[in-house]
């Protein structure tokens, strides 16, 4: 799949201009409430026309302003989950699932209804009214419904915003399977750094209604200068690894990651699974010699790339673990103390249960080819 | 002491004529009344304010006017009559049918102003998520908002179904008071309260009015009840 978007438009006192491609598995749109990533879905969708430019799916244009073409939404196949679910108030959950269905020529189906059921686990919801739902389950059915239109993209709009974060955890294995098991390219518009974290294959930050960066997620969740929409307490870099060894005895995974090797809760996976590891810059501490008797399982040898700006009495530190890139989050005040500078080797200490579910994840399954492929367009 | 519960063959027949004339303008105004509140509701075009005004008129003007109005357009002589007649043979003037046009016309603004209200109120969001499924905009229509405006709907034909059992004034102008013809019930009461010892006859038709029109009341109480509950928005 690839998808290429440039477009130029104005909403009121909004100008959006986007160009990126991508040919990731999962493109994220990322960036803060308001930089135009929910407007740039619904052009993609055909529900907005832009005012200016083009966009097309695997080189067929959906939208070309200068050919005055605009394919209508509902020729598009071009599947949509938005934030608040949108099911239909009138018709059961089975009627929901299979309105889609027919609209879409019979040699193109590639899902049945029996399929999604399994996949989102649906299948005792399929008589009730979508009032009788709740938040996640409701989101399931969206997702389902989507589906079985069998649409050749999936937009999902910040999915997972209105829900809890028990809520999200039971959604976001699903949005995986849908990514690895039925392959469909998907663009998940998210503000949340975890979410992206975890699914993504591709980012796109957006800021004021522009793109700021197309990359793989370890290298573009790792600057804090691209992650505009990151909360702050969120920030911080996406590491690759591999599982090594589990130890029953304390409930704790082994992983190799680029950078060394790192202590999780144990994780219910086969050894040697590709997993993702998210480390948040405030749970990594610095230290200028070995740290001895000291709680902390995680300890990886460092050097200081870069010392960041600083906000507040907060400074960012990025670092380089072997391979891997880190970001810590300091105090000013420590930064002096220690006479930290680019350079300086140091020890980054990383608590084992900072790393809660949210942070860890199966890895997809994607070449780094087909991930490079995913070049800016700027 | 009059009998209460005989009705005479002329009551009998005004207040079948009443029922006949009434289903039939609200049966035949609905498609004109959810396309006008569609456009009145959504529509973007500069006539707008001008249909609006055009579709409420009936409930501003005294009715005289409006009877005298259609019986100038459709009467035989009239620009729309002579052409309906000379082409389709549908005659309005002094017929059955000329009474169902008076009654539709006359609850037409009643009827459009129920369905465009709960048009407003149908989240378009739920539309736009039927074409991303890949429904064409009338089968959206006819699947998502059709549905979901049902109550209004219902509301809009039983007021205009009762305004049309009320209707007198835009009835007698545009085709007289003909037993058997064109003597709806108002018509038939107004006749009774001008005869001597037409009291009783006038009264008993009037108890059937108030009946009838509570009825339709009743029901369409229950009917939008029921439609709520089918479509999840009630408790």
């Amino acid at each position: 799949m690839s998808l290429s978007v440039d477009i130029r438009h104005r909403q009121g006192d909004f100008r959006l201009e986007a160009r990126f491609e991508s040919a990731g598995r999962l493109t994220a749109l990322f960036g803060r409430s308001g930089a135009g990533k929910s407007s740039l879905v619904a052009m993609i969708a055909g529900l907005t026309r832009p005012d200016r430019g083009h966009i097309a799916v695997d080189g067929e244009p959906l939208v070309d302003t200068e050919r005055r073409l605009f394919v209508p939404v509902h020729r598009r196949r071009v599947g949509y989950v938005f934030q608040e679910g949108r099911l239909f108030p009138h018709l059961t959950v089975r009627r929901n699932l299979l309105y889609g269905r027919w609209f879409t020529p019979e040699r193109e189906r590639y899902t049945s209804l029996d399929d999604v059921v399994d996949l989102l686990g649906i299948g005792n919801l399929l008589n009730r009214s979508p009032a009788r739902l709740s938040g996640g389950e409701k989101q399931r059915v969206a997702i389902g419904r989507a589906l079985l239109a069998s649409p050749r993209l999936l937009l999902m709009d910040e999915p997972l915003a209105a829900l809890d974060e028990a809520r999200k955890a039971e959604i976001l294995p699903y949005i995986e399977r849908l990514r690895d098991e039925i392959g469909l390219p998907i663009v998940y518009v998210s503000h949340s750094v975890a979410e992206v974290a975890r699914l993504a294959t591709t980012v796109v930050t957006m800021a004021d209604g522009r793109v700021t960066a197309v990359g793989r997620p370890s290298d573009v969740l790792s600057r804090p200068d691209l992650a505009p929409g990151a909360d702050e307490a969120e920030a911080g870099a996406v590491l690759k690894a591999v599982i090594q060894s589990h130890d029953d005895t304390f409930g704790l995974t082994a992983l190799s990651a680029a950078g060394g090797t790192l202590t999780v809760p144990r994780l219910h996976r086969p050894l040697g699974t590709p997993v993702r590891v998210r480390v948040r810059a405030r749970d990594v501490m610095l230290a200028v010699d070995e740290p001895h008797g000291l709680s902390a399982l995680n300890v990886l040898k460092a050097t200081i790339h870069e010392i960041g700006e600083p906000h507040g009495p907060v400074v960012e530190v990025r670092l380089g673990a072997g391979e891997a890139e880190l970001t810590a989050r300091l105090t000013r005040r420590s930064v002096s103390a220690l006479a930290l500078a680019p350079g300086r080797e140091v020890y980054a200490v990383i608590k084992s249960i900072a790393f809660d579910e949210a942070n860890l994840s199966l890895a997809p399954h994607y070449s780094d080819s087909a991930d490079a492929a995913a070049d800016t367009g700027q | 002491m009059p009998d209460w519960f005989t009705l005479s063959a002329e009551e009998q027949t005004a207040v079948l004529l009443s029922l006949k004339v009434a289903l039939w303008a609200t049966c035949a105004s609905l498609p004109f009344g959810v396309a006008a509140a569609y456009a009145l509701a959504r529509g973007q075009f500069w006539g707008r304010p001008l249909l609006d005004g055009v579709v409420h008129l009936p409930l501003i003007l005294p009715p005289v006017v409006t009877g005298y109005a259609l019986l100038l357009l459709f009467g035989r002589s009239g620009p729309v009559g002579a052409f309906l007649a000379e082409q389709f043979g549908v005659v309005f003037a002094f017929r059955w049918t000329g009474a169902a046009l008076a009654c539709a016309i006359m609850g037409f603004p009643l009827m459009v102003r129920a369905i465009r209200l709960s048009l407003e109120a149908v989240d378009t969001r739920l539309e736009e998520a039927a074409g991303t499924l890949g429904a064409p905009p009338l089968w959206v229509f006819a699947t998502v908002t059709l549905p979901l405006i049902l109550p209004g709907v219902a509301a809009g034909m039983i007021l205009s179904f009762a305004r049309a059992m009320g209707e007198f004034g835009a009835t007698i102008t545009f085709v007289s008071n003909i037993p058997g013809e064109t003597q709806t019930l108002p018509s038939a009461i107004y006749t009774f309260t001008q005869v001597p010892g037409g009291d009783a006859q006038a009264l008993r038709l009037t108890l059937i009015a108030v009946a009838l029109s509570l009825s339709a009341l009743l029901v369409s109480n229950a009917l939008s009840r029921r439609i709520a509950r089918g479509i999840g928005q009630g408790t």
